[in-house]
Order: C-alpha cells, then structure tokens, then sequence
C-alpha cells in the first residue's frame, strides 16, 4: 500500500515520431507492473483524443497517437493529469486473473549450460522452474506471447549474444528473472530451458489470444506432451 | 466465374497487403501491412480508389498472373520488368489487362518489394479487421502457384497513368528521432552512427532489415540486460553483436535489444526498399523537424493523384503513330 517509487518515476518520455511512454520504474517490480496495467486502463477510459492505440509492457505504458494533428506538449499534458490522480503504483491487479497449469518437457540442448548460469545443477533447476508460480506481466513480442515472473535471484542471467536460430513454437525460455513462451516458431537470444505444446495464438478462436496480463502458470515438469492445460479462476 | 486474378506462376514471396491491422498491439501482434506503405498510395492514385485497397507485395520476384475480366491494374514499388502478353509495360504505371491476357513480372532491378494493385482491390477474407498477411503471425500466409485471388468491383475506368519515379529503391539517407533509449548510447557513438555507411545485409524480411556498418559494431551503456520494452516500426534496434536492424511492418511488439533512435514514417519505405548491398546513412533530426517532414509527406501523398500523367509511348514503339488514342478522355478537364 502506497508502495511508490523513489525519485522521479512515473516519466513521459517520446517514443519514436507518434508514440509517448509512460514508465513506472527502470526495473522490473510488481508495484511497476500493476501501476502499468491500471494505468493503461485509465488511459482507454479517458478517450483522449487523437488516441490511436494502447498497450502496456512489463512497466509502462505505450500510446501511439496523431502529432501532427495532437501535439506532444498537449499530449504530454493530458497524461501528468492523469498520473496526477492517483498513486498508480497501489493500484489492484486486473480482476478474472487465472491460474493455468501447463505441462512442460524440460531439457534441450540449452537446459544443462543455462542451469551452470544459474549457479545449479540442471536437475536442481528443473525442479525450480517447475515449482514456481509465475505470473504474465505483459502480452507482448507476437500475438499472445507471455512474459512471466519473476523467477528467484538466481535466475538473472542475460540473453544470449548470438541468437538462436529457431526455438519452436511452444518453445520455454529463461532469461532476466523471466519466462517467455514462444507462440509461434521463432529466433530468439532467449535461452530454451523447455517445451510445451499450449497454443498461445488462436486466430480462428472468439478469444484469439489466451492468456491475460495477470494471470498465473506453473510450468508442470511431465515426462511427455499431450496432457492438455488445466485454467482455474482466482478469487 | 467471380472476378478474379489467377496465379500461373508465384514468386516466393508474394503475400496480399493492406495497410494492416492496427489496435493488437497489446495483444502482442504488430501492425503488419505493406512492407513499403508508400507504393500503396501510389497504386491508389494510379488507379483513383482509397490506398485502403489491399494490392499483391512480390519480394524481390514477381510471377505471372492472367484475368478471368477486363480489369486495371498498376504497378508501384521496386521496380520489374512486367509484360502483357509479351509487350513491355511501364513500371509505375496503370494498365488494363484484358481478360485472358497475361501479364509476368520478373525480378526487381532495384529496391526489394514491387506491389501489384487491381482496379477495386483485391477481395480475399478479412481476418482481424485487414486482409493483409501476417506472415510472422501466421495469419494468413503467401499466395502459391494456381490460387484464383478475387478482385472486388471496380467504379474507375482510367489507365495508362504514371507517376514521377521516386528515388527511395537504392537506399541513401534517412532521419530518425531520439526515442526512449537512445540516451543510453554515450554521445560519441552516436555521433559515430551518424557518420557511419550501412550496408544493407541479406538478412532480412518483412520483421526488419539488418544494416553491416563500415567499421566496428555499436553498444550502448546497458549491454544486453535491457528490460523488454514495446517496439513499433522504424524502431533501430542495436542487437547483439552492435550491428542495427530496423524494424519493419511485421515487427515483434516488445524487444529488450536497446534501440539508439527511431526512422520517421516518412523514410520507412526508404528503408523497405533497401536492397542487399545497398548503402544508407542514418541522421539525427528532432522531433520539430520531423513534424515539418511529416506534414509535407503527407501533403504530397494526398496529391498523388494529382502528379499522375499520361503515360506516354515511345513513339520508336508504335509502327503508325497517327492511329493511336494516346490519351483517352484527354478533354475532360475541358468540360
């Protein structure tokens, strides 16, 4: 409660010609994180004008909008009146989370080299992974794609310098404290601890994209695929 | 038989195209859309109808397609040598392509996207509120050998327009803005970016094109441990080992390689239409001027329409001069 950060956090800053972000803190931290989706859907509600799009990332929000017929300065003014509102950073997570229960092959090529990083044995690892509930951050990278986390300490090793040539859709990746699941084949500088065989991305689907910012997983070790994911409300 | 344009031969590449699927961005797909937006304008002035038509894209290589109709039909973008029925035709031009007549376009002679429009714009199923692929996505995908692609009905009649060839097919200069982490590059190699040549790499499709720089590679102060951030296209990305990629219409949404600026709208296509090979350079403008540039761009592209002339024969071509129309309608602004 009243968790906000020191310093000069939330800041406007421009993105690019036609976008603004607004950002919660330079790291990533759960107060951040639900001040960004709370944020984003203050933002949508206010319909300001030559608004043409929203998302958030793990800590900020992104509004993507018409400069030459809105300024930025009037832009950039619409924003802090909005910022100035509230403490954004004790803001609720988004209500309907769920908890899914995906099961997952661990091992590959990468399992053993990335435990190492992680200072742990890849069976020390896999049983790590496996026992911790995660949560999506953000929806973001390609159509449906979870970030999660935040995994424990020891789990903050960089992405790769070369990257990978194709993980495969389903694909599990570690880096920086977080998950990512691949939705669809893809090159990655993200590291492959893991498979699975949920499908993310739906396109023919009412609800074309599955998981939502704020929901939960574990990542369930299993011997093999074809099991499918178990989904349970959160009171 | 409904209007259509049969495929006989594909290039490998060859996807319909729109202007895209905007407002998924939060749900993790990006735009999409023409990969050099700009030649979709054109392809509209050309044939006077909206530049929300969805048009052919053709990578790098065209292919040969035949008309169940009577339709118009121009082509933008990187320039092909196109025929019909064997007799060049004009790149950057409307034509009509009479009903069982074929019309094959070869390779690009510069550039790396060419576009074929049809009068009404091509009517295959909209998916997500567009009809363009997203082939990153996997919605939808590319057009193969044998598909029929249904063309919608067209209310113009005029062909044989063209416009001012554009200069944007061999790369050059292009402005970007400072964005959210272009301060974590040290003034210096910024300055070094600024000053260096860019080849453009092999790598690359619609997501993104990667740039070899002349000489050492760039870093920024956060190395590769950056929080994953949104990204949109023009977004310059500094991957890991410190060469740029820019991205295009099919980027990811978010990416945790720092980004040392973003391409105005306005040179996107520049950077589309680089070819392998190519060589571009990169300057720092502010946003004051990037507005300036963007208002003109979106001036002229309005008046297209207005800069499109009669495309005139060679009069070394036509065996009896004196028995052609050259300009159909040619009074009408008389009247």
């Amino acid at each position: 409660m009243g968790e906000t950060q020191p310093g000069k956090w939330p800041v406007i800053r421009e993105a690019g010609f036609d976008g603004l972000l607004v950002s919660f803190g330079e790291r990533l931290g759960e107060p951040a994180n639900r001040a960004a989706l709370a944020f984003r859907v203050a933002v949508e509600a206010a319909r300001i004008g030559g608004v043409s799009e929203t998302s958030t990332s793990l800590v900020s929000v992104y509004l993507r909008f018409d400069p030459l017929n809105h300024d930025h300065p009037a832009m950039r003014a619409e924003l802090e009146a909005l910022l100035s509102e509230r403490d954004w950073y004790a803001a609720c997570l988004p209500e309907g989370r769920r908890l899914w229960r995906i099961p997952t092959v661990y091992g590959g090529d990468q399992l053993a080299q990335t435990a190492r990083a992680a200072g742990m044995s890849a069976d020390e690892a896999v049983k790590q992974l496996s026992a911790t509930q995660v949560r999506v951050q953000t929806i973001g990278f390609m159509p449906g794609m979870p970030y999660l986390g935040e995994l424990p300490e020891a789990w903050d090793i960089p992405r790769q310098t070369e990257l990978t040539a194709e993980v495969p859709k389903g694909g599990l990746c570690v880096a920086i404290r977080q998950l990512v699941l691949f939705p669809v084949a893809t090159p990655t500088g993200w590291r492959q601890i893991g498979q699975t065989d949920f499908e993310l991305f739906r396109p023919e689907s009412a609800e074309p994209f599955v998981l939502r910012a704020g929901d939960e997983a574990v990542f369930e070790a299993v011997d093999e695929l074809g099991a499918a994911a178990t989904c349970e409300e959160i009171t | 038989m409904t209007r259509a344009l049969k495929v006989i031969r594909a290039g490998p590449q060859m996807s319909v195209q729109d202007m895209g699927r905007a407002g998924y961005l939060a749900f993790g797909l990006s735009r999409g859309g023409a990969a050099d937006r700009l030649a979709l304008w054109e392809g509209a002035a050309l044939l006077g109808q909206s530049e929300g038509c969805a048009a052919l894209e053709m990578a790098g290589m065209g292919g040969t397609f035949e008309a169940t109709e009577d339709m118009r039909i121009a082509l933008t973008g990187a320039p092909m040598a196109a025929a019909i029925d064997g007799a060049p035709v004009a790149w950057n031009a409307s034509h009509l392509l009479a009903r069982g007549a074929q019309l094959s376009i070869g390779a690009a002679r510069a550039g790396s996207y060419g576009y074929l429009h049809v009068g009404g714009g091509f009517d295959t199923p909209v998916l997500l509120g567009a009809r363009a692929a997203h082939l990153v996505a996997r919605i939808g995908g590319v057009v193969h050998e044998g598909e029929a692609l249904p063309v919608g009905e067209d209310a113009g009649t005029r062909t044989g327009l063209t416009l001012p060839e554009d200069g944007r097919f061999k790369g050059g200069k292009v402005r970007l803005v400072p964005s959210v982490q272009t301060g974590l590059f040290s003034p210096e190699e910024r300055a070094r970016f600024a000053q260096t040549v860019f080849t453009r790499d092999a790598k690359g499709n619609r997501m993104g094109a990667r740039f070899i720089p002349e000489g050492a590679g760039f870093a920024s102060a956060a190395g590769l441990s950056v929080l994953s951030e949104v990204i949109v296209p023009g977004d310059v990305q500094i991957t890991g080992d410190g060469t740029p990629f820019v991205l295009l219409s099919e980027c990811q949404t978010t990416g945790g390689y720092p980004r040392i600026g973003a391409v105005i709208p306005a040179d996107l296509p520049r950077v589309a239409q680089a070819a392998p090979g190519a060589a571009l350079t990169f300057e720092f403008v502010t946003l004051e001027a990037a507005r300036e540039i963007e208002w003109k761009e979106a001036e002229r592209r309005a008046a297209l329409g207005k800069t499109a002339e009669p495309l005139l024969r060679d009069p070394r071509d036509i065996a009896n001069l004196g028995s052609y129309q050259l300009v159909s309608g040619v009074t009408d602004g008389a009247a």
